[in-house]
């Protein structure tokens, strides 16, 4: 009885980290070992060393011409933009009474209980290529342009109306905590910084509300590095093809597919794979960063 | 500074706060026209979806595209009930194991002492970044290597790690004192006593978010159904609609269909956090990453 008692904390525990290492875990470690060979999902992996790597790094065109630049440019604006997006609507909504905030919040949050197959329906229709399209039909008929433009073909809005969609949809999880933390500062601090002679409502924001919501703030920075991470596959279901339209909404995590189901390049697939989770790494790492305690 | 008032969090009206509404009104019209769009075309009539100049919202609500939507897998085996049964109770199970299995880590993780704690703890912080489909094709091998292709488990199982929920949980179970849990375990009780009668009460907000969280994952997810199952009897309802709007998305008669289907998807979610609104927000004022 004793015994049990003493491994207890290994059994309350065990169901979450069998599960963590099957599924987490597990294929990160895989992924890693998978990216030294070449592994075309029928004959068994062949080790050849960083092949893989250097393939992609120098002989990849359409990654280092198309997927990098788009996935930088659509995670810079969409995680820290949709990041400070966050904050500054959290904060207008906190300045206000209770049941309107309430209201607020409720629909700026609501567009991230949209899954991303449910959005593709309404913006593909929004941004139809006929005249039937919504947005086409507005455009001409307030005489902007004369024919229809194809929105979700054409190479060069494709990445933009990704943006456009991914920022609709990031107040998420991340907002609610922010909101949470600017409501919950602390009344006092403000008094006693307003008697330290601050003046406005600007410096209110740098000098109190934020260092006093730093834990809401770091995990809203990684809430919406995840969320821009995964919501990666819209450029795919806007444009309903893989690759997309002259590759021009093609991210990482689209390529990765590309190799690994379409051409059964697992090798190569995992070594994107890797190179993913250090960009994802590494843009935690500067969250951490900028507002972690230590 | 007698009389100061915070200008954050305000108790009563003051016309002051006029123009915040001014910058806020605009923006939520914004972010709800997609939505209301979801809602107005999901009950128009054919001719209303066919009418040029399109028309943003509905003149003549009707159900038909509902009736359409039910009646569009009449000829096939597999019925769209069978799709919204999967899904529900994927959903269903994978809500009551998440908290379960992150109830249990979460408060090993707080109350327990033990060499690996932080560790553990770390490793799980890191985590809170994992993509899925980051390593889709690994995980694709593992669950083939398991035997796990082709069953219904699997689309409740490759979600119920959810580094989130284990996180969220302890935050909330370290303010809770230990004396408590002690005078518990004078009193007799064991650890599963303790969970059960004590903390889960205590923890009612958090497990409403981690819920909320788990149930959106699994609604929405078809991830498991593209992936690991062939068979379609096993798959789920997100997995239909992002299927039945890749083959008929593109025609007028069928975005009325895909509309209703968007439409049973969206509803849930929205109902649900309206309910739970109030304890997401608690949850998350003591939730930051310390």
């Amino acid at each position: 009885m004793k015994k049990i008692k003493k491994y207890m904390h290994w059994i309350l525990l065990s169901p979450y980290l069998t599960l963590f290492i099957i599924f987490i875990l597990l294929p990160i470690i895989v992924a890693i070992y998978l990216s030294f060979t070449y592994f075309n999902a029928i004959q068994s992996p062949r080790w050849i060393g960083l092949q893989n790597y250097v393939n992609l790094f120098t002989r990849d065109e359409i990654f280092m011409q198309k997927v990098l630049p788009n996935t930088i440019k659509f995670s810079l604006i969409v995680g820290p933009g949709g990041y400070i997006l966050s904050f500054i609507l959290a904060w207008l909504v906190a300045q206000l009474t209770k049941v309107p905030r309430t209201i607020f919040a409720l629909i700026l949050y609501s567009p991230s209980l949209t899954a991303g197959v449910t959005m593709a329906v309404v913006w593909r229709v929004l941004f139809n290529g006929d005249q039937q399209g919504y947005l086409n039909a507005l455009l001409l008929k307030l005489g902007f342009i004369d024919k229809p433009i194809q929105w979700l073909q054409s190479p060069e809005y494709l990445l933009t109306i990704m943006i456009i969609v991914s920022l609709w949809s990031s107040m998420g999880v991340g907002f609610l905590a922010m909101l949470a933390g600017i409501l919950n500062v602390d009344e006092t601090l403000y008094e006693a910084a307003y008697i330290d002679g601050i003046k406005n409502r600007l410096q209110e924001i740098i000098y109190i509300t934020i260092p006093a919501m730093k834990p809401q703030m770091l995990f809203g920075a990684v809430m919406s590095i995840v969320q821009t991470f995964t919501t990666a596959g819209i450029g795919v279901a806007l444009s309903g093809t893989n690759p997309t339209p002259q590759y021009a909404g093609q991210l990482i995590v689209n390529h990765i597919e590309d190799y690994g189901f379409l051409r059964y390049e697992m090798g190569y697939a995992a070594a994107v794979s890797v190179v993913l989770l250090i960009i994802i790494y590494l843009f935690s790492k500067i969250a951490w960063k900028l507002f972690g305690d230590n | 500074m007698a009389g100061f008032t915070p200008k954050t969090n305000p108790k009563r009206f003051h016309k002051s706060q006029i123009k915040f509404y001014f910058i806020l009104i605009p923006i939520a019209a914004f972010m709800l026209l997609p939505i209301i769009f979801i809602f107005s075309q999901a009950f128009k009539p054919i001719d209303e979806l066919f009418l040029y100049p399109p028309r943003f919202f509905v003149r003549k609500p009707t159900l038909n595209n509902f009736y359409e939507l039910f009646a569009a897998t009449k000829g096939s085996t597999i019925p769209v009930s069978r799709y919204l049964m999967n899904s529900i109770l994927t959903a269903l199970f994978t809500v009551i194991f998440t908290i379960i299995i992150s109830v249990f880590a979460g408060y090993a993780l707080s109350k327990k002492r033990f060499k690996a704690k932080n560790l553990i703890f770390t490793i799980n912080n890191l985590a809170l970044m994992f993509v899925p489909v980051a390593v889709i094709i690994p995980r694709y091998l593992i669950i083939q290597k398991l035997g796990l292709i082709d069953t219904f488990i699997i689309n409740i199982l490759s979600l119920l790690a959810m580094p989130i929920g284990i996180f969220l949980i302890k935050q909330f179970v370290d303010q809770i004192p230990d004396a408590l849990i002690e005078a518990a375990l004078i009193d007799g009780a064991n650890d599963f006593q303790i969970i059960f009668n004590l903390i889960m009460p205590l923890l009612k907000p958090a497990i409403s978010t981690v819920g909320i969280l788990a149930f959106q994952v699994a609604w929405n997810s078809a991830d498991a159904s593209t992936y690991f199952i062939n068979n379609e009897n096993l798959r789920t309802f997100a997995f239909y609609v992002s299927n039945l709007t890749a083959v008929t998305g593109n025609t007028i008669a069928g975005q009325g269909i895909a509309a209703a289907a968007s439409l049973i998807m969206f509803v849930p979610n929205l109902v649900l956090f309206i309910f739970m609104q109030s304890r997401v927000m608690n949850t998350m004022a003591h939730s930051g990453l310390k």
